[in-house]
């Protein structure tokens, strides 16, 4: 019957109803993440900052095989090297340029020594122009300050992979 | 006695000052209030992080943020905009907004001008405020200020019309244009309150108030999804925020006066001798916040009416219910018929 739909629509139900329900929510549980205090939790497999590692003893794992450059995607990353005095190949450049980068982590699943990882630092940001290139010093750096974390996560991921 | 004619005129400028700065104040609360409460009723936390001092307050100082914002922002003005109605604009909206509450009661006896036709005074001032509106979407030289111009117009003529009669309910049961008088005819605990036997016009009065102010769900004028932001697209700094500031200070008038009229303005809803019973400013505040409340509410809960639904609501079912209780209301009154016109 039409005249009750009217009446119906006169006693503003469905209205009240949406409002019974954003009622409700102002008291519940609120889904925001106040950023900088509270974060999110991250996958071990989280690809941010990309570092170099280093053996125990020091020594530096990355042995100029270029599988990384080779199978990067956006060609990111650019390598020379040369021989060592004590005859081992060993990297005298490599620049991984950021903008480029598109955080695949092929370079990582390519490299046969797990020298090049991708770390879970993703707050970063760059104050002048060219610093988007990370050389090879930045790199080792930021695989000495992770060391702990990023073999903990491979350690963590291993089973699954 | 010129003395005495100097210390009127500066008494009532106090008195205005004392009125428009709690005023302005309240406005800034209200944008905070609103995304505040948005935020909750769509489960997030909205502004809390603007604080004073290194102190975060729960994001309070956020209104004077905004405010210094838009001050120090440049007023841009669109090409062949007709410069001096498209600064006139603002004013007028603003200055209506603020030259209602002249009349408003806020306790017994504590009004600025307690004038005999308060009430066509505030109609009258309501409706002015909507040549803001119209001059600014002409004056902008925009399309979509002039689109924006133009539904304004036809929503606040249509809207004024069950706004008006929802009043005369009021005059009616009251007997009286004077908004004090109005609400002291109230007097004597919730069920002499209008809002019981007005009640159909006590809702429509508020719903029209809302379309008035051309706030949500009624705010196709700003319509931001179709028509950018409506007449105010071409307003930017010091302008815009005197737009914003009319368009709050119009709805806690909207409140007040449902608050007064329907509610019983300063009344306590309670009975007996503790002072919680008194009537006093604190109900009147009470009031008016549980309805700036729900224009918060509203606009989190409904999604904007479409124009021509917008038409067909104000025409076809406000008039006619308006006109109809009208009605009922005058037999009742006349024949002193029912427990409250006895």
């Amino acid at each position: 019957m039409k005249i009750f739909r009217y009446f119906k629509s006169l006693t503003l139900k469905e209205l009240l109803k949406g409002m019974t329900v954003t009622g409700k929510y102002f008291f519940k549980r609120k889904f925001t993440i106040r950023y900088p205090e509270e974060k999110t939790p991250k996958s071990d497999r989280f690809r941010g900052l990309h570092a170099l590692r280093r053996y125990e003893n020091g020594e530096e794992r990355c042995i100029a095989c270029k599988l990384c450059e080779a199978v990067c995607p956006a060609l990111a990353i650019t390598i020379d090297s040369e021989q060592r005095e004590d005859g081992s190949r060993r990297t005298t450049k490599y620049e991984i340029d950021l903008f480029k980068c598109i955080y695949c982590g092929f370079c990582e699943e390519s490299c046969p020594v797990d020298s090049i990882v991708l770390t879970d630092i993703h707050e970063f940001h760059f104050e002048s122009e060219g610093k988007n290139v990370l050389d090879k010093a930045q790199l080792l750096e930021i695989g000495d300050m992770r060391e702990k974390e990023v073999a903990e996560s491979r350690k963590n991921d291993a089973e699954y992979r | 006695m010129i003395i005495d004619q100097v210390w009127l005129v500066v008494w009532t400028l106090l008195k205005i000052v004392a009125i428009v700065l709690p005023l302005i104040i309240v406005v800034a609360y209200l944008t905070y209030a609103e995304r505040r409460v948005i935020g909750f009723m769509q489960g997030r936390m909205g502004p809390n992080r603007v604080g004073l001092f290194g102190f975060k307050l729960w994001g309070l100082a956020q209104p004077f943020a905004d405010t210094f914002k838009l001050l120090l922002k440049e007023i841009i003005f669109p090409a062949k905009a007709n410069k001096f109605l498209f600064l006139m604009a603002p004013v007028i909206t603003l200055a209506t907004a603020f030259a209602a509450w002249a009349v408003v009661p806020f306790a017994d006896g504590l009004v600025l001008a307690d004038i005999n036709a308060g009430l066509v005074y505030i109609l009258a001032m309501t409706s002015l405020g909507v040549y803001g509106v119209i001059i600014a979407g002409w004056a902008s030289n925009s399309k979509y200020a002039i689109l924006g111009a133009l539904r304004s117009a036809a929503q606040i003529v249509s809207y004024e019309i069950a706004m008006g009669f929802a009043l005369v309910g009021v005059l009616i049961a009251a007997g009286s244009l004077n908004l004090t008088d109005i609400v002291n005819t109230q007097a004597g605990g919730v069920g002499h309150w209008f809002f019981l036997p007005l009640f159909p016009l006590f809702v429509i009065y508020f719903i029209s108030g809302v379309a008035e102010t051309n706030r949500a769900p009624f705010d196709v004028a700003e319509g931001e999804s179709e028509i950018v932001a409506g007449f105010h697209v071409e307003y930017s700094g010091a302008a815009f925020a005197l737009f914003f500031l009319g368009e709050y200070a119009n709805m806690i008038m909207i409140s007040a006066l449902t608050a007064i009229m329907f509610l019983g303005g300063w009344y306590s809803p309670f009975t007996g001798d503790s002072w919680i019973a008194q009537p006093s400013i604190f109900w009147f505040f009470m009031k008016t916040g549980f309805f700036l409340l729900l224009y918060l509410w509203f606009r989190a809960t409904f999604p904007r009416f479409r124009y021509d639904q917008i038409m067909r609501l104000g025409w076809k079912i406000f008039i006619p219910i308006t006109i109809f209780w009208i009605m009922v209301v005058a037999v009742l009154k006349v024949y002193h018929i029912g427990p409250w016109f006895n």
